[in-house]
């Protein structure tokens, strides 16, 4: 088992055809995810690499019963697609696209859980089992299958972190992209409670950053449910309040959700934290004796 | 984005929400002409900045005469205004709000956000306005009065009248009230807003709710569709880098340090301004190139970095992911090249390829420093820049 993708797991792309969506699904077919089709309004009953076009999620759903959506399209299109899918049937729902309204999402959320759909992001690089499964748009050469499960809200700061578990040897068993946005359709919770509940995650690392109280609650979640051994690490130590960095999530507002207040939170929970980027992998190995 | 008092009010106004009688000026005889087109024998005159506390910082005079106006005015335009929000330069003032006084009986303070824990709009009163409202939170949290606002619905009247009863209304007031939150729950949702603050709202002498003060920001990655909020865009309230940033789709934000760092990634770019500083190091700024670090890209960004006259070397940091990180190597190399970069540039590159990017930077005869790791490039940068 691993968390919520895995070798058998059928993938459709929504915006199959346009240049982001035509670029990575031909890399998540080169990693070996199954990709079963894809969809773009107009061109239904075309053919692109080498699998079938839908006009609608609806269509694709009756011809090829695919289990998740990996989602491409431009910002203004992702709360059309993302309820699509949902509404279509589709379990579980991942949204690359960066930009997305933050309103578009308060009602997004409130949907896809009335539907009983899981949605990763937007604005985030996707999820991984190595190995057997990549939906997104990470580099799947630096994974490793094995151990660890990793949760974060930045993309190239989980390539960081799956490189230096690499390296040890250790491997990932799932890494969830969870994204950088205000109103993450999955959060640090969800990716934890996951991770606690799957038989091949043995350690879990967490990477949050400023902004919002996802890490403090995080913090909360794991002192009551989470009995495997946890590292955190926060990004945005040195970012002055006011000003946001890059994510739109990443700001430090009315004097919440500083790294210094993420960090307290965590050890408090009897997380291992690190305070510098470059040793994840390694506090994780001091932690789990491995 | 965020929006001017004038333009918050202009706003409330727009959803029958009550502000006082004003007119925005650009110029002293604007200004003048604005007090009599107000009519009456005093006037508020506030200068429109970016930053609260506006008042302390000497930005809102109250004058007796046009005379005064004029002077007040003069005063005021084409300065910086500091306050405890801003930098040591503090906001320029181009434009400033003439209105009619108020005579204030009580100050309240009404609020909405975007709630990530909720993920709801949550609109906050208060009885303690006029002063810091994150003061309040802090020290008196049982004083901050809260209500969800459901998606489907928006703002329900009796959500109004729950919070306009406790914040001690009377039954016409509390009518005025409803009006109001309705019509900002409204504008919250119609407008794409992410904060709007109104502190304070008042009573007046005469009884009536009046918004005094408004703070509005909106959800940048909805402008595509608000067109007449995106005309009220002020780049002067902006630092000129982050707006030139901007238009090559950079994330630059200045920093106080002499380390420019150029990373691909938000977080990864936190994460280097962190071990930079962990390592002895002050960072000069954040700075994310985004996905597709192209040539083109590299080039603007070290330009940018290098409009900072404190920079004194810098960090490149680029997780490859799906490009080649030789392909970028060249890209960094050409882009050196053309700037004329004369400060120590370190690079770390990962991903793809990394070990072939790294001998083309070695062998480029370039000021570059090719590092491994992040505690490498950390260390090599602070190193360089102490002129070790």
């Amino acid at each position: 088992m691993s968390v919520l993708i895995h070798k058998d797991t059928k993938v459709i792309c929504q915006g199959f055809t346009g240049k982001q969506g035509s670029f990575h699904s031909e890399q998540a077919i080169a990693y070996g995810t199954k990709m079963v089709g894809g969809v773009t309004p107009g061109k239904g009953g075309q053919t692109h690499l080498g699998l079938p076009v839908f006009n609608t999620v609806r269509e694709s759903v009756e011809a090829v019963q695919p289990d998740a959506s990996v989602i491409y399209v431009p910002a203004p299109f992702c709360k059309d697609s993302i309820i699509e899918a949902a509404e279509a049937g589709i379990k579980l729902i991942v949204c690359i696209t960066e930009g997305v309204p933050t309103l578009d999402m308060l009602q997004v959320k409130l949907i896809v859980d009335s539907l009983g759909a899981r949605l990763i992001g937007p604005n985030c690089p996707g999820i991984i089992t190595p190995g057997e499964c990549k939906i997104g748009i990470m580099p799947g050469h630096i994974h490793l299958p094995g151990k660890v499960g990793i949760v974060s809200r930045s993309g190239t700061l989980t390539y960081e972190t799956v490189k230096q578990t690499t390296e040890l040897g250790f491997g990932q068993s799932t890494c969830i992209g969870i994204g950088g946005d205000p109103i993450p359709g999955t959060s640090h919770i969800d990716a934890l409670k996951m991770f606690q509940d799957d038989p091949l995650t043995e350690a879990i690392v967490m990477v949050g950053e400023i902004g919002g109280t996802a890490e403090e609650e995080a913090a909360e979640f794991i002192k009551s449910y989470v009995k495997k051994p946890v590292v955190g690490y926060i990004a945005g130590v040195t970012a002055p309040p006011g000003k946001r960095m890059g994510h739109a999530g990443a700001i430090i507002s009315g004097g919440k959700g500083t790294a210094a207040e993420k960090f307290a939170a965590l050890e408090a929970a009897g997380v291992a934290t690190c305070k510098s980027p470059a040793d994840i992998g390694k506090t994780l190995k001091e932690l789990t004796g491995w | 984005m965020n929006l001017h008092e004038y333009q918050a009010k202009q706003l409330f106004a727009e959803y029958g929400m009550p502000v006082s009688k004003g007119e925005v000026v650009w110029s002293v005889e604007e200004a003048v002409q604005a007090a009599g087109k107000i009519g009456g024998g005093k006037w508020v005159v506030k200068a429109q900045v970016h930053a609260g506390g506006r008042g302390k910082a000497g930005g809102v005079k109250i004058v007796s005469t046009k005379e005064e106006v004029g002077e007040v005015a003069k005063s005021l335009l084409g300065r910086n205004l500091v306050t405890y929000q801003t930098d040591a330069n503090g906001q320029p003032v181009h434009r400033l709000l003439v209105e009619a006084p108020t005579s204030i009986a009580r100050e309240l303070y009404l609020g909405a956000v975007v709630d990530r824990a909720t993920r709801r709009v949550i609109v906050m009163a208060s009885t303690e306005g006029g002063v810091e409202i994150e003061k309040v939170a802090h020290d008196t949290p049982e004083k901050i009065l809260k209500a969800i606002v459901d998606p489907l619905v928006g703002v329900m009247p009796y959500q109004a009248r729950e919070l306009g009863f406790q914040l001690g209304l009377n039954e016409v007031q509390v009518k005025q009230f409803t009006e109001l939150l309705v019509g900002m729950g409204k504008a919250f949702v119609e407008k794409d807003l992410a904060l709007v603050e109104i502190n304070p709202l008042v009573v007046t002498t005469e009884g009536n709710l009046l918004c005094l003060d408004g703070k509005v920001t909106v959800d940048s990655n909805a402008l595509y569709r608000q067109k007449a909020v995106r005309e009220m865009y002020d780049p002067s309230q902006e630092d000129e880098r982050e707006i030139r940033a901007r238009e090559w789709e950079l994330n630059y934000v200045a920093l106080d340090g002499n380390i420019g760092c150029m990373v691909n990634g938000a977080g990864l770019a936190m994460a280097t301004m962190d071990i930079v500083k962990l390592h002895g190091g002050l960072p000069a700024n954040f700075l994310d190139v985004g996905g597709g670090a192209t040539k083109e890209r590299v080039t603007e960004a070290f330009k940018i970095i290098l409009s900072d006259t404190a920079v004194k070397g810098i960090l490149v940091n680029i997780f490859g992911g799906i490009v080649r990180c030789d392909l970028i190597a060249d890209g960094i190399i050409a882009a050196v090249a053309e700037v004329g970069v004369s400060v120590p540039v370190v690079v770390r590159l990962e991903g793809n390829n990394a070990d072939l990017g790294a001998q083309k930077l070695a062998a480029s005869g370039l000021n570059i420093i090719p590092a491994t790791g992040l505690t490498d490039a950390a260390t090599k940068i602070v190193a360089a820049v102490e002129g070790k």
